[in-house]
């Protein structure tokens, strides 16, 4: 009986000694480099929009590492694919903490990139002393830097407001267009966009008559004919479309089946498999607002490294913003400390940034990246194309930083 | 007038396909009983079998091969997988389809990936056909009117006008007299298990392209096939085949159809802007199936044209 319980208590010794040993080399391995944990679709409807900003993401940190990391670590993104669902997002966050990473990427749906930022903020109220930070680089619903702001969210889009004013004001000086058509996907972001454009049209161009404002339930879609049929019966003279993954996709496909000759003013129709949709018919109808596409003046060093990018991974150089999140954040870090998220987030407040593409900000206010803005159209004889369709996007007008900033309404408060 | 033109054209387009995929469910279903969870799992694997096929041999050689292939898989099932649980009884059945359905779903997403592979449609097909009221209409579409119609015809004829017709709906309401009568009942059982699954993947062949080859198309689909079985009558093709159109034009037209609550019921005095006079029809199309299926089961629990009730 002595022997048995001698045999029990060194097995338990033993099992508690492997346990802490375990733990000790995963912290210590963890301690030489900085885990970012990406939460965002690899699977299902969006699956491959967010394949492809996951690419940009690794790629955007194998620069980082080859040019010595951030204070001599190196840079990790590890995946966690939320489904789209904010649900799922909020448990991925969960796991993501548990396994000791303090830097959140996340962009795809506005709906989880709200249900990110309150249990980030909930989480870092009960927390204090290992904060976690939100880098959003996609969700562009204007109230994530209005009234639900909070300071540990930092977005490196333009938020829906700034880039619809882009597009209408672009739609002043489009004297022809007298009535457009405004689809939207049935959630928060597309609700935005809807409100946006309804209210910017009534300010800048009265006269344009609003001929139908429709919603329709997001990533169910997968037949977007009926939806064009209506669009085509309306008579609009231009569509206007938030739809983003392959709700764009889709709405492009059934639009270019159906022989429909409207212009397309879109926020997402140039790239994540939108173009392949397009094909020739939509040449010259297709116009979108970034804050990059391929045909714009660059440095060399630039082109190269869009070349490097799509030759790696085989896929378009699509997210600019993914280069200057990250590089925004690396300059924050060497400059605060990779461990001090209260330091690195007070470092990002205000920082000026050089992108390949001019001069940005971070505003201070509302965590609000203050960037130019392009309006392009899907065009023939480009000297870069997107997804080898053989066109690409030619600028038609160029939005200044400063003059696509928009007043906010956010009052945060700041960790004293 | 062209937005009518259009949505039946569209919706009897969409409703075949429905029908394509639901004919062999409720075929299974009233000949072995079993309520096949992982019906819309066959049409999944046509799509993704044609998509491979095709990337080698063509669309033609896929649009054969694929269908006979997911045929093969669906009587291995029946074989070696339902045959032997048929002595525990539906659960025991309904419970295999179901795991075997999420286990369709993860094999593909092993074999092609997660996200949508560029299952496209065949060049010879992608043109428009015509133009009606300043609209193109993709020459493709009307090619799976024409599948489909065929289908349907080749289906009746086997059934209506066969032997084999004749000894398979022997064995849906008598299977005894059948075996008495020197047929292998266990082999017509599998047959037919083959067959529905054959049209399943069928209709993922032409379906795939049209709409989108992805992990979760089982899934986006299956519940509606279920319900155009139960919304025609348990184990009745007619009944099927009325349901698939009708769920097929129902879903277009309420997308075109440009109303709010508030127009219909404002006879009621339901304000346009109030929250629920200010609900439009079309945001109501996806859940418009499922409406009728409850009414459905409300009011006319056999369905349409079936003869039993559950």
């Amino acid at each position: 009986m002595a022997i048995y319980k001698t045999v029990k208590l060194t097995v338990v010794g033993l099992v508690l000694m492997v346990c802490f040993l375990i733990n000790n080399t995963v912290e210590s391995s963890a301690a030489d480099r900085i885990e970012m944990a990406y939460i965002d679709p690899l699977s299902g409807t969006f699956g491959n929009a967010g394949d492809s900003s996951l690419k940009h993401y690794q790629y955007a940190a194998s620069l980082i590492n080859k040019a010595g990391g951030i204070g001599g670590k190196m840079v990790e993104i590890v995946p966690f694919d939320n489904k789209a669902n904010p649900k799922d997002s909020l448990i991925q966050l969960q796991k993501a903490i548990d396994r000791g990473m303090r830097i959140i990427i996340q962009g795809l749906g506005s709906s989880v990139a709200s249900a990110l930022t309150g249990g980030i903020k909930k989480y870092n109220k009960r927390n204090p002393g290992k904060e976690v930070l939100f880098v959003n680089y996609a969700a562009v619903d204007p109230a994530l830097t209005n009234k639900r702001c909070n300071f540990w969210h930092f977005r490196f889009d333009s938020h829906v407001d700034m880039k619809m004013a882009a597009i209408t004001d672009w739609l002043k000086t489009q004297k022809d267009i007298k009535s457009v058509y405004i689809l939207s996907q049935d959630y928060s972001f597309g609700k935005a966009v809807s409100a946006a454009t309804v209210r910017m049209i009534k300010e800048k161009r009265p006269d344009i008559q609003i001929v139908g404002n429709e919603f329709h339930p997001i990533g169910k879609v997968k037949d977007f004919t009926p939806y064009v049929q209506k669009m085509m019966n309306a008579k609009a003279d231009a569509i206007i479309t938030g739809n983003w993954g392959s709700d764009m996709t889709l709405l492009i496909k059934a639009a270019s089946q159906a022989g429909q000759k409207s212009p397309y003013l879109t926020l997402y129709g140039g790239g994540l498999g939108a173009p392949t949709a397009m094909g020739r018919s939509a040449v010259g109808l297709v116009k979108q607002v970034t804050e990059f596409h391929e045909n714009l003046d660059a440095s060399d060093e630039q082109k190269k490294k869009i070349d490097d990018f799509e030759k790696k991974y085989g896929t378009d150089y699509y997210w600019e913003r993914i280069f200057t999140s990250m590089g925004m954040l690396s300059k924050a870090m060497e400059k605060a400390g990779t461990e001090n998220i209260i330091g690195i987030a007070k470092a990002l407040e205000g920082m000026e940034y050089e992108t390949p593409y001019g001069k940005v900000y971070m505003r201070a206010e509302d965590h609000q990246l203050i960037q130019p803005q392009f309006i392009s159209t899907y065009s023939d004889g480009v000297e870069r194309d997107v997804e080898n369709t053989g066109f690409g996007f030619k600028t038609d007008l160029r939005i200044p930083a400063e003059a696509s900033a928009l007043p906010t309404s956010c009052k945060m408060r700041r960790p004293s | 007038m062209e937005t009518i033109v259009f949505s039946l054209l569209n919706g009897i387009i969409y409703g075949l396909l429905l029908f394509m995929l639901s004919s062999g469910l409720t075929l299974i279903f009233s000949m072995m009983g079993i309520l096949n969870f992982a019906h819309a799992s066959f049409y999944m694997l046509g799509a993704y079998f044609a998509y491979s096929i095709g990337s080698v041999t063509g669309f033609w050689v896929a649009l054969f091969l694929a269908p006979v292939l997911v045929g093969v898989a669906g009587a291995a099932v029946e074989r070696f997988g339902l045959r032997r649980l048929h002595a525990e009884g539906h659960v025991a059945e309904l419970l295999f389809t179901f795991g075997l359905a999420y286990i369709i779903e993860e094999i593909v997403k092993i074999v092609w990936g997660k996200i949508a592979v560029p299952y496209k449609v065949p060049a010879a097909l992608d043109f428009p056909l015509f133009e009606l009221f300043g609209s193109q209409y993709p020459a493709y579409r009307i090619f799976m009117l024409v599948v489909s119609l065929a289908m349907l015809f080749a289906l009746w004829y086997l059934l209506k006008r066969t032997r084999i017709g004749l000894i398979i709906q022997a064995a849906l309401t008598h299977p005894n007299m059948v075996a008495h009568l020197g047929h292998n009942v266990q082999r017509i059982f599998m047959l037919v298990f083959a067959a529905g699954c054959a049209l399943a993947g069928l209709a993922g062949v032409i379906g795939g392209n049209y709409l989108v080859t992805e992990p979760s198309m089982a899934f986006t689909i299956g519940p509606i096939v279920f319900v155009v079985v139960v919304v025609g009558g348990m184990g009745s093709l007619e009944g099927a085949f009325i349901a698939s159109l009708l769920i097929g034009i129902m879903q277009t037209f309420a997308i075109s159809v440009d109303a709010t609550f508030s127009d219909l019921f404002g006879w009621l005095g339901l304000s346009a802007s109030s929250e629920l006079g200010g609900i439009s029809i079309p945001s109501l199309a996806p859940t418009l199936p499922y409406l009728l299926l409850v009414l459905m089961l409300m009011f006319r629990p056999r369905g349409l044209m079936g003869a039993r009730e559950f």
